[in-house]
């Protein structure tokens, strides 16, 4: 009996190992994913510029339509690496709504020539306000908004081909049906 | 001494580093304040620092907001909830306690009664009276194991 007790924190040792393991095992176990606040929210009031002409836009003009809005930055490496993923869903006539996010103009429009855009237009959120309240940490991300201007779902990271066949694009089947 | 006056000096050296940027609050409660909620906010993009360990930008932004609420005169209330709202509990180092975080902060207090309970059978144990008396010649010897170190 005294003998096994000596085993009782080589019991508690396997034990958590293999809660652990199993948990990693899992393969949806992300210790960065931040479950956002803001699903099932409206996208947050705003009036900025327009990336690519002098006007403004606000929440109210984006009413109406199923779109993707994808938090992107020239200072951004992952973006970089989406940008083909995001022209080839919009040849596919996925609606994308870009949200230039602490960029500057120049280079946010130099991207844009040498790369294509897949943006119906961009949002040009130059000290990040619109960023911090749709509780942006990092680029890209990229927000799947309803016809009522609704957040319905909200993926960190890098939408590729993966990403956009499993977490989004049935969603938005879902949403765009009349 | 002196040596341990040098490490603190050095680690108080390392927390002031930190934070790059300096903010002139209008008031000392303001600036306490401030100091009180960058240590309890925890940085989004971070895995494990606050808002007063990181330099990532979007602790910078956060930061800046921060000090703009408190100028304003907004309640810790107001700015935790202004926090959440974008971040969810996640940003906050002391979540409030519900079906998510009940083992986090129940944890503790169960193991603590665990403790209290085995150091209760511990002394029940030691004091238990059911050992034998000790007999003549047993007794004779502990005198004399006694006497020789006295």
């Amino acid at each position: 009996m005294a003998r096994l007790k000596l085993f009782i924190p080589l019991i508690i040792f396997v034990v958590l190992a293999g809660v652990f393991w199993s948990v990693l095992q899992r393969g949806d176990y992300d210790p960065q994913a931040l479950p956002s606040a803001l699903i099932g929210q409206s996208v947050p009031a705003f009036s900025l510029p327009v990336l690519e002409s002098d006007k403004t836009v606000t929440d109210k003009d984006l009413l109406g339509q199923v779109y993707l809005l994808n938090v992107w930055a020239t200072w951004c490496i992952t973006c970089r690496v989406e940008h083909p993923h995001l022209n080839e869903l919009a040849q596919q006539g996925v609606r994308i709504v870009g949200l230039n996010y602490k960029d500057e103009r120049a280079k946010a429009l130099e991207w844009l020539n040498k790369l294509g855009t897949p943006y119906q237009f961009n949002i040009f959120d130059a000290e990040g306000k619109l960023g911090l309240d749709l509780g942006v940490y990092g680029a890209p991300e990229t927000y799947l908004v309803d016809k009522q201007g609704i957040i319905q779902q909200k993926f960190v990271g890098m939408v590729d081909e993966t990403v956009w066949r499993e977490k989004l694009k049935p969603l938005y089947d879902q949403l765009s049906k009349p | 001494m002196r040596n341990l006056l040098a490490l603190w000096l050095f680690c108080v050296a390392a927390a002031s580093y930190a934070v790059v940027e300096t903010y002139e609050f209008s008031d000392e409660a303001h600036r306490k304040r401030y100091q009180e909620l960058i240590e309890e906010l925890r940085c989004p993009k971070c895995q494990n620092q606050n808002l007063a360990d990181s330099n990532s930008p979007i602790a910078a932004d956060l930061r800046r907001e921060l000090y703009r609420m408190i100028e304003q005169g907004d309640g810790d209330a107001e700015i935790k909830h202004f926090m959440v709202k974008r971040y969810g509990n996640f940003i906050l180092y002391k979540p409030p306690v519900d079906k998510n975080t009940l083992v986090l902060w129940g944890l503790p207090f169960l193991l603590g009664l665990f403790a209290l309970l085995f150091v209760i059978l511990l002394r029940r144990r030691q004091n238990r009276a059911d050992l034998p008396p000790l007999s003549a010649a047993e007794r004779r010897r502990l005198a004399g194991i006694l006497q020789q170190y006295r």
